[in-house]
């Protein structure tokens, strides 16, 4: 079998680290593991998912990022722009002051991640009225993808091989630009990202691959654009042409919600990635969730407006993006485009390959050589003390027994197992 | 490797949890996930079965490289008339049993749809048995 690996965007800063097992005891897919007091995410096992960071009290998580300044390696510099970014900022900042910012901050353009979402939903509404499986699963969450392959693998081919707006944007925009005239190579589309999971996922092994030359952490981003804001006169009236003004349904599509309202029969919105392991755990071996058509899930609480790398409190930018998007009902831009051969090459492009599984393995070897290290593991399991404390460096005893198994950890990595043989010695001496 | 579980009449939150474990422990064999989700849907009936029906009751999985067996012993009502008991639609199952949304009478029907044997032994007043075999190969 073939070893695809996944790129991943988060990194762990051993000089800050404490070791001290907050990460490890949340992280969802219990990648993470303290030796030599720091802390060392498995790479195939991690989903990108940002609950490490979270937690983490030294900052010591941190998701690797572009250097802004490979921007001005493209003479047309594109700002492909999430809406929960304008939901940061309170009602007193226009949408013209941010995006003014952001050019005076170098940018040539500033586009719509949510364009073109409308021609998304009614591809997934197209290949959800043909899918076997259901309920049919939406790709818009990477590490709800990622989650899926490695945790639930069983449940890939329910996800919809359709693009999420961010690439399929990207795909449409690029060539919108392509089609003024400007050389493919002076194009640097540069996303403006909530979270590490969307980073990961569009620079994969070899680099970037889609039409996104880079992306940009929207808290870094954040500081940056509200710095020329407050740098301004009072006065300042921006002077720049607006992106195109996105419906309610796009702007709010990246909200909890957001896409399930748009699908018909029984259709769900799950957000929180322990939330959702839960529903598909219940899914794969009961038969409590049936007859439901659609499932969008969202790893952060509250969506996007969660995500790890936001700089404002999730419920206020939630209802900003609700308010800022109230009066906003009219046609989708995207059918009112002028650029009908954009429209086009993204139809034709659209669709993304099956997403293939790529399950969690904690032992190598045959199904022989598998159940007897099983056998190990349960023996190890009467020695332990089960109280999951996590000093051994490993998330519970459970997983303890299995790093022991795979020659990862030693028995005497448990702190209470080495006390007692310690006192054991003492006792042996003291005859 | 033998898995023992113990399953408690009336409790139906509780009843999946062999289901989940064996899921688990099937998944890292690298078994074809479609053999693992008739297992685990062939599971959960019998385990709500027991639930639904009978007094108290464990499972017992021996899992090998090749096969998985899982015996269902029970201490309840027995069922009287096994053939009547295997037809679509035929039911038991209290009204209150119903309401929470078992006791279609699919139970067994389904089970015998996704395994490759199914054994049944049941004496009336004092339990049944259930042996269900299946192999990883698929052929």
């Amino acid at each position: 079998m073939e070893e695809e690996k996944f790129y991943h965007a988060i990194e762990v800063d051993h000089d800050r680290c404490l070791g001290c097992t907050r990460c490890m005891t949340k992280c969802p897919t219990k990648a993470i593991r303290i030796r030599d007091g720091k802390a060392q995410i498995r790479r195939d096992w991690c989903v990108d998912c940002g609950e490490c960071l979270k937690t983490c009290p030294t900052l010591a998580v941190y998701v690797e990022e572009d250097d802004f300044r490979k921007i001005f390696d493209y003479p047309c510099r594109v700002a492909l722009l999430p809406t929960v970014f304008t939901g940061q900022f309170s009602k007193y900042t226009t949408e013209q002051e941010i995006v003014g910012a952001i050019r005076e901050l170098g940018f040539t353009h500033v586009f719509p991640v949510e364009y073109s979402t409308d021609m998304v939903c009614r591809e997934m509404l197209r290949r959800m009225e043909s899918a076997e499986e259901k309920p049919v699963i939406s790709s818009f969450c990477p590490a709800i993808v990622r989650l899926i392959q490695i945790r639930f693998p069983m449940l890939v081919d329910n996800i919809l091989p359709v693009k999420p707006p961010v690439n399929a944007s990207a795909t449409y925009y690029h060539r919108v630009l392509e089609n003024r005239g400007i050389p493919v190579e002076d194009i640097g589309i540069f996303y403006i990202s909530p979270c590490a999971a969307k980073i990961a996922a569009l620079k994969g092994e070899e680099g970037y691959t889609s039409a996104i030359r880079g992306v940009i952490n929207l808290d870094t981003f954040y500081n940056k654009v509200y710095h020329v804001l407050k740098n301004r006169p009072k006065d300042h009236v921006p002077d720049c042409e607006l992106p195109p003004s996105l419906t309610k349904k796009e702007m709010r599509w990246s909200q909890t919600g957001g896409e399930s309202k748009h699908f018909p029969g029984r259709s769900l919105a799950i957000d929180g990635i322990h939330n959702v392991i839960d529903f598909l755990e219940r899914m794969e071996t009961t038969d409590e969730v049936r007859n439901v058509d659609f499932l969008e899930l969202r790893a952060c609480n509250k969506s996007c407006a969660g995500g790890v790398l936001t700089v404002a409190n999730r419920f206020l930018t939630a209802e900003r993006m609700m308010k800022r998007s109230q009066n906003r009902d009219k046609i989708p831009m995207i059918y009112a485009a002028e650029d009908m051969d954009a429209l086009a090459w993204l139809k034709q492009h659209i669709a993304m390959p099956p997403v293939q599984p790529k399950t969690k393995l904690i032992y190598k070897g045959t199904r022989e050589e598998v159940l007897e290290k099983m056998e190990q593991v349960r023996n190890l399991m009467r020695s332990l003390p089960g109280i999951d404390c996590g000093a051994c460096g490993s998330p519970n005893c459970r997983t303890l027994a299995e790093d022991i198994v795979r020659n990862e950890a030693r028995i005497n990595d448990c702190i209470l197992i080495r006390n007692t043989n310690k006192e054991k010695e003492y006792e042996h001496e003291g005859k | 490797m033998v898995f023992r579980y113990e399953l408690e009449g009336g409790n139906f939150s509780k009843a999946g949890h062999a289901s989940s474990e064996i899921k688990k422990t099937l998944k890292q064999l690298s078994v074809d996930p479609r053999i693992i989700k008739r297992i685990v849907v062939a599971l959960y009936e019998a385990e709500v079965n027991v639930v639904a029906h009978a007094w108290k009751g464990e499972v017992l999985a021996e899992v090998e490289a090749n096969q998985i067996t899982l015996t269902l012993r029970d201490e309840g009502p027995g069922i009287p008339d096994i053939p009547l008991a295997m037809q679509e639609g035929y039911s038991t199952a209290s009204p209150a049993v119903r309401q929470m949304g078992f006791g279609a009478g699919m139970g067994l029907p389904n089970m015998k749809k996704n395994v490759d044997e199914l054994e049944i032994e049941s004496r009336v007043g004092v339990g049944t048995n259930v042996r269900m075999v299946t192999r990883f190969s698929g052929e």
